[in-house]
């Protein structure tokens, strides 16, 4: 497969410069040298002003979002891969099978070239991974001081394969809440890094697709009322968002809700909750009650759900929105939204 | 995680409240010294989990909250001067002085940086000696032996471009101010385990004999403010007035030689000004002469005079425990943790904090006649 | 500050400013602990830790005393439900 080469004649020691934004010489070397080669599909190789493409029967899932992370580069991921997780992430949790993506960068001048080369390889990884095209993309570069190295702004395509809508407004009084895997991974990784810990074993961000485990749960013939992937605020976030969304009451067990040991260690030395802090290759899943154990099963017979489990219920009656904690130590209390910015940057 | 997993254990725990409820005849009023103490039990719902007759107080167990705002505003003051690092401890940044905070202060330029701990600041003075480096050293005793070892560390680094802004607080001077006040209802307390494991237990017992009133020195988990109540209960049913160590894992009777040994050569008593609860004599550290060059208040000197604490915000109340941060009228209204009144709404140790986290949305009680 | 948390402490080596460092095991997260004021704290104790250096080793033995005490009370508190039974069924 095509091998990204480095060198686009890049003056200045291998450093972007304003004029690989200009639309120029040096705009076209960059595309043809980094971008065009990690992508390889004709769509994007007619480089034309936009994407013309086959569209399957059925509905169209669409979304956007952005990825500002700092660092750049984290222990199982970098900006790069979160632009594609992210995305393909977000059309699973609508019940769509993502088919193409679009990517617009904007570069720092003075970014290392080298680290845009490592970038791109990870979109392109992820990308294959997950099985989309990115069939449009965009560059700009922004003077020195004015970006962070690289900003990523995506939007995502795909087609839902979901028979019925899968959405908080589907969401019944006495589903069963699932998690698909440990929580508080991504936002350790990134801390890590930036804080300085160090660990036994470095704690690898979550960050990677879903779309397999979603797709498989919806395949399997369950009644899948709704998908959400944490991300900034961490699983109690989402939990509150559904409530709210679905105006239910939601109550989760903290002693059912899967932790690993390094990231407990991490928060307790940090003072952080894990359940706020973000994840980026997890989601939440409510299912009929009837059929928790069977979505379980299909969710750990794949390795990257293999610690998937049941975290609570949507309660009969109950408050709208509100979110209840059963604690460890067996109190009950409201888990509500924090309110401000705990991790900023974290994707 | 070993030793604090099984200290949140919910059997166990359910086991300590049933024998509690065995033991309790009247009703109780129990004081927890400190905003860890307080975050664990409204995070765990210790309280909800009592016999309705204990009643606990939260104490004004933040060193930061306590902290007067004209202290706050002078260490914003010198965070903005140019050439200044500026650092602190990562939950002081939002904490509001009379007009902003660090974050502003951050926002607006001023080189504001989150520390771990008073040793990475010194770090930082010595990889930026171009720089003044100053550290705001909030702490009650806990934190005394690690401000004690960053100032020694300068000192014998021989630093010219690091200090230190003390807002270092001592417990038992505070707890005797509490009890002195009139209406106190406070019939035992649950001391600060972190605070007694540098400090030991020597300064309680003259406390106990004179007010009457049992100390246990407590934990933070579960368990440990369980145990830590089952045995004050037990000492005010059997009319005893002791100090006794609940949290025996990590505090001895003569704390930790060492680390008080560090904090007498380091700092001198002093008094200062706690909010709420007015100047209480001997309740502070300064720097010793000795150690006189480590002291930001003489290396920036402010003439500025202090100002005075929002009347709006009722810190004060809520840190000698006369008021509940919900029954504050601006409680989750005027002040929430985005735009704070005073700092208990934002420290991780306030009060006011711990309930907007985990109790706003229980019904909140309309505010008692005489709390405003 | 007060939080104060617990770690397994894995090695002890010289840090800056000469002072006795460990590393120090939270969970499975590692970190760079401050040991000068337990200098008889070794490899395999606990630590209590506060912003970066060790307050005191953990005592293991005392550690179990929670356990034990909530064991006191319940035997106390069953002797007392049986002496109360005893005091009814004695009551003609």
């Amino acid at each position: 497969m095509g091998e990204i080469t480095c060198p686009v004649p890049l003056g200045d020691g291998g450093r972007i410069l304003l004029a690989h934004g200009g639309g120029g010489r040096l705009t076209r070397d960059l595309v043809e040298r980094i971008f065009l080669p990690a992508f390889r599909n004709d769509t994007l190789a007619a480089l034309h002003d936009s994407a013309v493409l086959e569209r399957p029967p059925g509905r169209l899932a669409f979304t956007t979002d952005s990825f500002v992370v700092h660092p750049l580069f984290f222990p199982g991921g970098d900006v790069g891969k979160l632009a594609v997780t992210g995305t393909v992430n977000d059309l699973a949790m609508s019940g769509a099978r993502p088919l193409y993506l679009s990517l617009g960068f904007i570069l720092e001048e003075g970014l290392a070239v080298d680290d845009l080369v490592r970038v791109v390889a990870s979109v392109r990884a992820a990308a294959e991974a997950a099985a989309v095209s990115v069939v449009a993309g965009d560059t700009k570069v922004v003077e020195r001081g004015k970006g962070d190295g690289v900003f990523i702004t995506s939007a995502g395509v795909g087609i839902v394969e979901a028979r019925r809508p899968v959405a908080p407004t589907e969401v019944r009084a006495g589903d069963a809440v699932l998690v698909s895997g440990p929580v508080g991974q991504h936002g350790v990784a990134v801390l890590a890094v930036r804080d300085g810990l160090a660990f036994a074993s470095p704690i690898l961000s979550d960050c990677a697709s879903v779309v397999g485990p979603a797709l498989a749960l919806l395949a399997s013939g369950i009644d899948v009322h709704c998908m959400r992937d944490p991300t900034r605020g961490g699983v109690a976030t989402v939990l509150n968002e559904i409530a709210a969304q679905a105006r239910c009451e939601i109550a989760v067990h903290e002693s059912a809700i899967p932790v690993g040991e390094d990231v407990a260690g991490a928060c307790e030395v940090l003072g952080l909750d894990p359940l706020y802090v973000a994840c980026e290759g997890r989601f939440l899943a409510f299912v009929p009650v009837g059929d928790a154990d069977r979505a379980l099963e299909v969710l750990r017979a794949r390795p990257e759900t293999a610690q998937a489990s049941r975290i609570g219920t949507v309660r009969q009656g109950g408050t709208p929105g509100l979110v209840v904690l059963k604690t460890k130590a067996g109190g009950e209390r409201v888990l509500d939204l924090l309110s401000g910015e705990q991790l900023p940057r974290i994707c | 995680m070993k030793y604090l997993d099984e200290y949140r254990d919910g059997a166990t725990a359910q086991r300590y409240a049933e024998t509690l409820r065995a033991v309790v005849t009247r009703p109780w009023t129990l004081m927890e010294v400190c905003g860890g103490q307080t975050h664990s039990i409204v995070r765990y719902g210790i309280d909800e989990m009592l016999p309705p007759g204990v009643t606990l107080i939260h104490g004004p167990g933040c060193p930061v909250c306590v902290t007067p705002v004209g202290i706050l505003d002078r260490a914003f003051r010198i965070a903005r001067q140019p050439g200044v690092i500026f650092t602190s401890f990562g939950d002081m940044l939002r904490v509001p002085g009379t007009r902003d905070d660090l974050l502003h202060v951050r926002a607006e330029g001023g080189d504001v940086r989150v520390v771990y701990s008073p040793l990475d600041a010194v770090a930082i003075a010595e990889r930026e000696p171009e720089r003044q480096v100053v550290f705001l050293a909030v702490g009650f005793e806990t934190t005394a032996p690690a401000n004690a070892m960053a100032v020694r560390l300068a000192a014998k680094k021989r630093l010219t471009n690091f200090t230190v802004l003390l807002a270092q607080v001592r417990v038992p001077p505070a707890l005797e101010a509490i009890l002195a006040a009139s209406g106190c209802r406070v019939q035992a307390f649950l001391a600060a385990g972190h605070v007694c494991t540098v400090m030991g237990t020597a300064e309680y017992g003259p406390l106990c004999a004179a007010y009457h009133v049992p100390v246990v020195v407590t934990g933070f988990e579960p368990l440990d403010l369980l145990q830590g109540i089952t045995m004050a209960v037990r000492q005010l049913e059997e009319g005893r007035s002791e100090v006794e160590i609940q949290y025996r894992r990590s505090v001895r009777p003569e704390g930790n030689a060492h680390a008080r040994a560090a904090i007498e050569e380091v700092f001198e008593i002093t008094d200062r000004d706690w909010r709420g609860l007015g100047r209480i004599p001997r309740s502070g550290f300064a720097l010793r002469a000795t150690y006189a060059a480590f002291d930001a208040e003489r290396r920036f000197p402010d003439s500025e005079p202090l100002a005075p604490e929002d009347p709006a915000c009722l810190a004060g109340l809520v840190l000698q425990g006369r008021l509940r941060p919900q029954e504050c009228p601006a409680f989750g209204t005027r002040c929430t943790p985005d735009h704070p009144l005073g700092a208990p709404m934002v420290s991780s140790e306030g009060a006011c904090a711990a309930y907007h986290l985990y109790r706003r949305r229980t019904a909140a009680r309309p505010a008692p006649a005489g709390a405003a | 500050m007060c939080l104060g948390v617990p770690g397994e402490i894995l090695a002890c080596h010289p840090g800056p400013g000469g002072l006795r460092y460990g590393t120090v095991r939270f969970g499975a997260a590692d970190r760079e602990v401050c040991l000068a004021y337990v200098p008889e704290a070794k490899v395999g104790d606990f630590v209590i830790v506060h912003v970066g250096l060790a307050l005191t080793v953990l005592s293991r033995e005392d550690a179990e005393e929670t356990f034990s005490y909530l064991e006191e009370m319940e035997q106390l508190s069953e002797l007392g439900r049986e002496a109360d039974a005893l005091e009814r069924e004695e009551v003609p």
